[in-house]
């Protein structure tokens, strides 16, 4: 349903190795648009609380780690107070695991529109993904305030938060679009996944620092692309050591992999997607 | 002329039981597959068809540009699913479609409106899923409240409308999507009369304005209307194909979506409550005179009912009742009328009732048995089959009245002009 008058549409049994159909993507950049800001809008609908939600979350867990891990276990934070030590690290893991929870529950969540009209269905797991910006940087105000209040001053490496961003940005969707399509298939993933959230949230370094693990482990460590990402945003908000080459190529390979074979996965399986939701 | 839609042997099979399912777990299905492993191994390796359905088999067509097409059959019969393979919303298993344009579906109305979003706002997103741009909704945006009637209550959450307005407002989006090819899938079965006449006229104006329409319909007369051709399925093949008067008239030889005429419908596993001092066994139904055909409104139709009883006895009450889909009783044939009771021997009796001028609009009505004492409860009521009326087609502009009582006239002009319908 693109623009273009005239032109066929051609209708055939599914391929064994469809492509990404990024163009059509593209030609409904629209509909993510509209989708995104639909789940934006709807998320905190009838919520008491509202978008502080947002907030909430990291900071209620940044309390529990400081009093458990920081104060009473007396976890090492990098020479960082232990509270700004851990909110770094799980605004951007509030990011992924939240991004990768809705993904799971996306296509299922929207069978009603999977059974009854025809787009590209990436556009789901992908507007999913997008909302969750919102709430990142939400999250994000919230770390400025505390740097703020910790006397941390600006620098130019703040900017490197962006490209470790759009690191977490692409494992989030890598994972969200294996969850997504395998859930539709079998619903096992809706159990499935607050424990894999769970786990993925100890092998990442939130509650303590990647330092603890000396080489080589560490660079397996980093096969975990959200290693890279929270590493990343310690040394470029806390002046932390920056993650090593062979971390940040370890993470970018495994992120971009989880992407690609994802997306892939996911567009084989979405020809039977209204067949079997 | 071109094709608009050409399609050459598509077909869909579903496995049944296993892709069916909702809710599969990956348990269930790897027991699943060690099961079915056994069970080929056991037969040798072959694969096991049994399970397997083929909800559209085979199904070559062409549909030319402009052209109206209506898809009719009975229900499993593959339209609905045809109908999605065309709009994309599931894959063909073989075969292969080209349709040439832009393409517009409507399975549903109001795909993908969120209860908690304004009027204002599901019209966007509403307008996004359906493949509008947004500088398009922007454009039509005015068009599609007057249309829908709802200005005054587009900021409010559509969670709040009455489901007409709700309805309307759907409806109201879809029309305006303005495609080449548009698919309709039975969208006019909700709502009221009303609503149904004007989503008629809409799709009327869509025909009319030379672009190609595919329509879904259990409404004979409405395809009759709308549609220069159709297609008939059945079991999932294409069974007919040619102008809609002659398809729909096959169709209907076979009972359309109700029962068929002329034929022994057996009760046995119809729903039914009552003493059973005596039972409805089988019904008929037919024009006299005229076996093959499905009764018109207005014209006369007669039911053949046996009873069986265990011993000989005298009924005051046997009755025939039609009522509309929704359960609203229509009319009722009772014997209690004439203050004959009737009469049982032993075994099966025969009861004809002659129905003269059938007073029920083109439509599928369903039929009841009922058979009762002068005083008490049923003995047996019995929901026997549906029925369905159609007239030969309209006449004029072919506006069908939106009631369900055929109400015969005549209309004059005093002032010159006369015109004797009927």
């Amino acid at each position: 349903m693109s623009d273009t008058h005239a032109r066929w549409t051609v209708i055939e049994p599914a391929a064994r190795w469809p492509s990404f159909a990024l163009g059509e993507l593209w030609a409904q950049r629209e509909l993510v648009y509209f989708l995104t800001w639909r789940d934006v809008k709807v998320r905190y609908k009838q919520t008491l609380l509202g978008v502080a939600w947002a907030i909430i979350q990291p900071l209620a867990t940044m309390l529990v780690f400081s009093l458990f891990f920081g104060r009473l276990a007396k976890v090492p934070s990098e020479g960082v107070p232990y509270p700004l030590f851990a909110l770094t690290a799980l605004v951007p893991w509030t990011f992924f695991a939240n991004g990768l929870t809705q993904a799971a529950g996306s296509v299922v969540l929207n069978q009603n529109l999977v059974t009854k009209v025809y787009f590209p269905r990436l556009a789901i797991p992908l507007a999913t993904v997008l909302a969750g910006a919102l709430d990142f940087v939400l999250a994000f105000v919230l770390l400025l305030v505390f740097l703020i209040a910790y006397g941390v001053a600006p620098t130019a490496d703040w900017l490197g938060i962006v490209p470790f961003s759009l690191l977490a940005f692409a494992a989030t969707l890598g994972v969200g679009l294996w969850l997504a399509a395998l859930n539709v298939l079998y619903r096992d993933v809706r159990f499935a996944v607050p424990f894999l959230a769970q786990l993925w949230l100890f092998a990442t370094p939130i509650a303590y620092p990647s330092s603890l693990l000396g080489e080589p482990w560490r660079t397996v460590y980093s096969l975990n692309p959200m290693v890279a990402v929270v590493d990343g945003f310690r040394w470029a908000l806390l002046g932390t050591p920056a993650p090593s080459g062979a971390s940040i190529v370890a993470s970018c390979t495994v992120a971009l992999l989880l992407v690609v074979s994802g997306a892939l996965f996911f567009r084989r399986t979405e020809q039977s997607f209204a067949d079997v939701v | 002329m071109t094709a608009a839609i050409r399609a050459i042997g598509l077909g869909k099979r579903y496995e049944l039981g296993r892709t069916l399912q909702r809710d599969r777990t990956l348990r269930e299905s790897v027991v699943e597959s060690v099961g079915e492993l056994m069970q080929s191994i056991r037969r040798g390796g072959s694969r096991t068809d049994d399970r397997e359905l083929w909800a559209l088999r085979d199904a070559s067509f062409e549909i030319a540009e402009g052209e109206a097409v209506g898809l009719i059959g009975a229900n499993g019969a593959g339209k609905s699913t045809l109908l999605k393979l065309l709009s994309r919303v599931t894959a063909p298993t073989t075969g292969r479609a080209e349709i040439h344009g832009r393409v517009g579906s409507l399975l549903e109305v109001g795909t993908g409106f969120h209860p908690d979003l304004t009027g204002r706002e599901n019209v966007f997103l509403n307008g996004a899923i359906l493949g509008m741009r947004g500088s398009e909704i922007a454009r039509k945006f005015d068009e599609i409240v007057a249309f829908a009637e709802v200005e005054r209550f587009l900021d409010t959450p559509v969670k709040r409308y009455s489901s007409g307005m709700y309805l309307r407002l759907a409806f109201a989006v879809a029309a305006h999507l303005e495609p080449e090819v548009l698919l309709v899938d039975e969208v006019l079965a909700v709502g009221d009369a009303a609503f149904q006449r004007k989503c008629l006229g809409k799709m009327g104006d869509v025909a009319a304005s030379g672009r190609t329409v595919v329509f879904v319909s259990h409404n004979m007369d409405a395809v009759m209307r709308l549609c220069t051709r159709a297609l008939l399925l059945e079991h999932g093949r294409v069974a007919e194909s040619g102008p809609s008067a002659e398809v729909v008239a096959g169709y209907l030889a076979r009972g359309g979506t109700g029962a068929p005429p002329a034929q022994w419908i057996d009760l046995a596993d119809a729903p039914r409550r009552g003493s059973a001092e005596a039972r409805f066994t089988r019904v008929r139904y037919a024009i006299p005179g005229e076996p093959g055909r499905v009764p018109r409104p207005g014209g006369p139709v007669r039911f053949d009912l046996e009873v069986e009883s265990d011993v000989a006895q005298t009924i005051a009450s046997v009755a025939l009742v039609l009522r509309s889909q929704t359960g609203v009783m229509l009319l009722v044939a009772d014997i209690i009328e004439w203050g004959a009771p009737m009469a049982l021997a032993p075994g099966r009796n025969a009861v004809r009732f002659d129905i003269g001028s059938l007073n029920l609009t083109s439509g599928t009505y369903g039929v009841t048995l009922w058979m009762s004492h002068a005083i008490g409860k049923p003995i047996d009521e019995v929901t026997a089959f549906d029925l369905e009326v159609l007239g030969d087609g309209s006449r004029g502009l072919g506006a069908s009245s939106p009631s369900m009582v055929h109400c015969p006239f005549s209309v004059s002009f005093p002032n010159g002009r006369d015109a004797q319908p009927d």
